[in-house]
């Protein structure tokens, strides 16, 4: 009934003595299925070809039969690290399209949601990549901050993973009693903990060798390849979202954009570590001053978009999402397209890794920080 | 919390008798080797999405599966001994679910985890590509429900999951090829 | 640059461009066979400057395909739309791949999903869809699979 011919016939010797070897689709890294065909020569890599679709779950079509309030659990399964923000992506879109205003102190949970997913998804990144290159500890350093967040949102969201918070209109129910409390203590917790991240694996010798000097990406492929994030931030391109086009309430914060000039892997690590700070730094700006109010604007049970089309983007916690939603002025929207970070920059790891060795491919792989049923949908 | 030493009488299938000079331990083979093998199992690292994290979640210092003899997730399917199969799987990727199953060495044991592998969960209609359950591909043992199942379930999964092997209604056992 | 500023650039290099300023961008409705010139040009020209594809992608109107491409610089932070009709029977259009890298894994993609042809495009093959999924075009309309897909 299946044929199996995808992984048999690559393993095969090229007249010029190098050969081709498979990694995945399952394999030790936590990224994700991702079956690379690796053309080597030797240790040294000729050519990557990243094969996709082992988990293409044709959303965008699922989505063309699912009302606007219904697609929107589907998109937090598509990167769901960072579930909270592409939910929010996905009502902020409908919100566009329906021009309907949402109360302050709805803004300000989900940026509270938002940034706290930011740091869980960084953290996540930071154990599985140490452990893609060999380090066990750090994982369970990361998840003990990430069991902290999880068990916050689900207090106030209900599930650990697949939060399914935001709706068109502001969020689901409002912030348990607790909140505040708990999310202060996360942040007392979190200053405690962090310099552990610095001692273990950033101040580590074997770790800075093995992320300096590989991976190189220089600002113009960055733009030319689309890659977004702080995939592109390492490489000192300006690309933050929440800076370019601010939306929420964004604009009226005050954080840095990180930037780093060095191009390589080592400067998209240390981006990802600066970012959680800048995510604290909001967080504490606006968890006193949760304003008081409606949690969510009053909005019609079935949900009807005018005809045209909506775009919205944000900044999730591996680059650019894009949200296109194109409407014949129906319950069900004609047509969906998402616009996904990993899409992009995943098609500049061939450009990077020629010339390197396989040991290295590891490395960049964990510093582009990919998902993989993000770039499938 | 009060953790009750458990001695060795507690939970041994068959009768120890303490005598002077010693102690006699009887029992059936039978018994011996599903308890032995029931408290070490070790798992395959097949996640393909979400209930993957949960998965990752439940080996990480929280929720400690290693205290149930899960010790060591093997990422190669030869010294594999149960596949939890976390995530949805798709029509291009059975193939593959397929070929890591026929590469386990017998006995091996199949979990469904989350709502995707029992009957392809929240992709069910109107989706050209998924697998409506993994067991169109594989026949699966434990089934966990959630979307993702939190890691107190994959727990209670993976308890259940030593309790079959224990009271011998596994596929093998009930297959009549007896496991040596 | 504002709407205005752009619409005047644009007519000065393509003067059979359709305009339609009522979304939140300037959309630009062009014909087909010209896609590369003009792309060209919107890359290269100083003022306009659209380094960054962030978007390409393919909307099925039963008649016709319209492929879609939104553009932004990175120098001058703003954005135009690009629109152009294709026909269904026989969908081809140029390929962009050697003017933005990222569009040959997006091009790719809409080759699968709408069997638009990308003339002169370095890879033109599968992407997600397994093998033998060639012709069968999962995201148009008119696509049936009674033996996947259970219609809710």
């Amino acid at each position: 009934m299946y044929r199996q011919t995808d992984i048999i016939e690559d393993n095969r010797t090229t007249p010029e003595g190098e050969f081709v070897i498979n990694v995945g689709p399952q394999h030790p890294a936590t990224h994700g299925v991702l079956h690379l065909v690796i053309t080597l020569s030797g240790e040294t890599i000729k050519k990557v070809e990243p094969h996709l679709g082992y988990i293409h779950r044709s959303i965008e079509k699922m989505c063309e039969s699912l009302s606007y309030r219904q697609f929107i659990y589907v998109t937090s399964r598509m990167d769901y690290l960072s579930a909270h923000i592409n939910n929010h992506a996905c009502a902020l879109c409908v919100e566009k399209g329906l021009q309907v205003e949402i109360p302050p102190r709805a803004q300000v949970i989900r940026i509270l949601m938002d940034e706290l997913t930011r740091i869980a998804s960084h953290e996540l990144w930071w154990g599985a990549m140490a452990m893609d290159l060999g380090a066990f500890t750090p994982f369970f350093h990361a998840f003990r901050e990430r069991e902290t967040i999880n068990d916050i949102m689900e207090e106030t969201c209900g599930a650990r993973l697949t939060m399914n918070y935001m709706v068109p209109g502001g969020v689901m129910q409002d912030i348990h009693p607790n909140f505040q409390k708990r999310v202060k203590d996360f942040i007392q917790l979190y200053k405690k903990k962090i310099h552990e991240y610095d001692e273990l694996v950033t101040g580590n010798v074997i770790f800075q060798n093995r992320m300096k000097n590989v991976g190189i990406l220089t600002a113009d492929d960055v733009i030319s390849y689309g890659c977004t994030g702080p995939t592109a931030r390492g490489s000192g391109v300006s690309c933050d979202i929440r800076k370019i086009q601010p939306y929420e309430i964004y604009g009226k914060l005050e954080f840095d954009e990180v930037l780093e000039t060095g191009c390589d892997s080592f400067a998209r690590y240390l981006i990802r570590i600066r970012e959680m700070h800048q995510s604290i730094r909001i967080i504490e700006q606006l968890i006193d001053n949760i304003p008081e109010g409606d949690f969510q604007a009053k909005t019609k049970a079935v949900l009807r978009l005018p005809k045209g089309e909506f775009y919205t983007r944000v900044e999730t916690a591996r680059g650019e999402l894009g949200v296109y939603i194109v409407s014949e002025g129906g319950t069900t929207p004609y047509r969906i397209k998402f616009r996904s970070p990993g899409f992009s920059n995943l098609s500049v790891l061939d450009h990077i890794a020629r010339g390197s060795k396989i040991g290295d491919l590891v490395a960049m792989m964990g510093t582009l920080d990919l998902v993989i049923p993000d770039i499938d949908r | 919390m009060d953790v009750k030493k458990q001695s060795l009488k507690d939970s041994f299938p068959g009768e120890v008798h303490d005598l002077p000079g010693g102690g006699i331990a009887l029992s059936k083979l039978d018994d011996l080797i599903n308890w032995a093998r029931s408290n070490s199992l070790w798992p395959l690292t097949f996640a393909t999405s979400c209930c993957g994290i949960e998965m990752m979640a439940t080996a990480s210092a929280k929720y400690d599966f290693s205290r149930f003899g899960f010790e060591v997730a093997r990422a190669t399917p030869r010294q594999a001994d149960v596949i939890i199969i976390a995530g949805t799987i798709v029509n291009k990727m059975a193939p593959v679910l397929k070929r890591l199953y026929d590469q386990m060495a017998d006995p091996k044991y199949v979990i469904a985890m989350g709502a995707c592998a029992i009957s392809g969960g929240p992709f069910f209609y109107n989706t050209y590509s998924v697998v409506k359950g993994a067991d169109h591909v594989i026949p699966v043992d434990v089934y966990i429900a959630g979307c993702p199942p939190r890691p107190e379930a994959l727990l209670h999964s993976l308890i259940t999951l030593q309790q079959k092997i224990k009271s011998g209604l596994t596929r093998e056992q009930i297959k009549g090829v007896k496991p040596v | 640059m504002t709407k205005e500023e752009l619409k005047a650039r644009i007519t000065e290099l393509y003067p059979a461009a359709g305009f339609d300023d009522t979304g939140e961008w300037l959309n630009i409705n062009i014909e087909a066979k010209d896609w590369l010139v003009l792309a060209q040009q919107l890359q290269q020209d100083d003022s306009l400057h659209f380094d960054y594809l962030f978007c390409l992608t393919c909307i099925d109107w039963k008649t016709h395909l319209t492929m879609v491409y939104h553009l932004e610089s990175t120098q001058h932070r703003h954005t135009i739309v690009i629109k152009s009709k294709l026909d269904r029977a026989n969908p081809e259009i140029e390929t962009v791949s050697h003017i933005w890298r990222t569009a040959e894994f997006h091009e790719r993609e809409v080759y699968e999903m709408f069997g638009v042809n990308f003339l002169n495009h370095p890879d033109l093959r599968l992407l997600i869809l397994p093998d033998g999924w060639e012709g069968k075009n999962p995201l148009r309309k008119d696509f049936e699979d009674p033996v996947n897909m259970i219609r809710l």
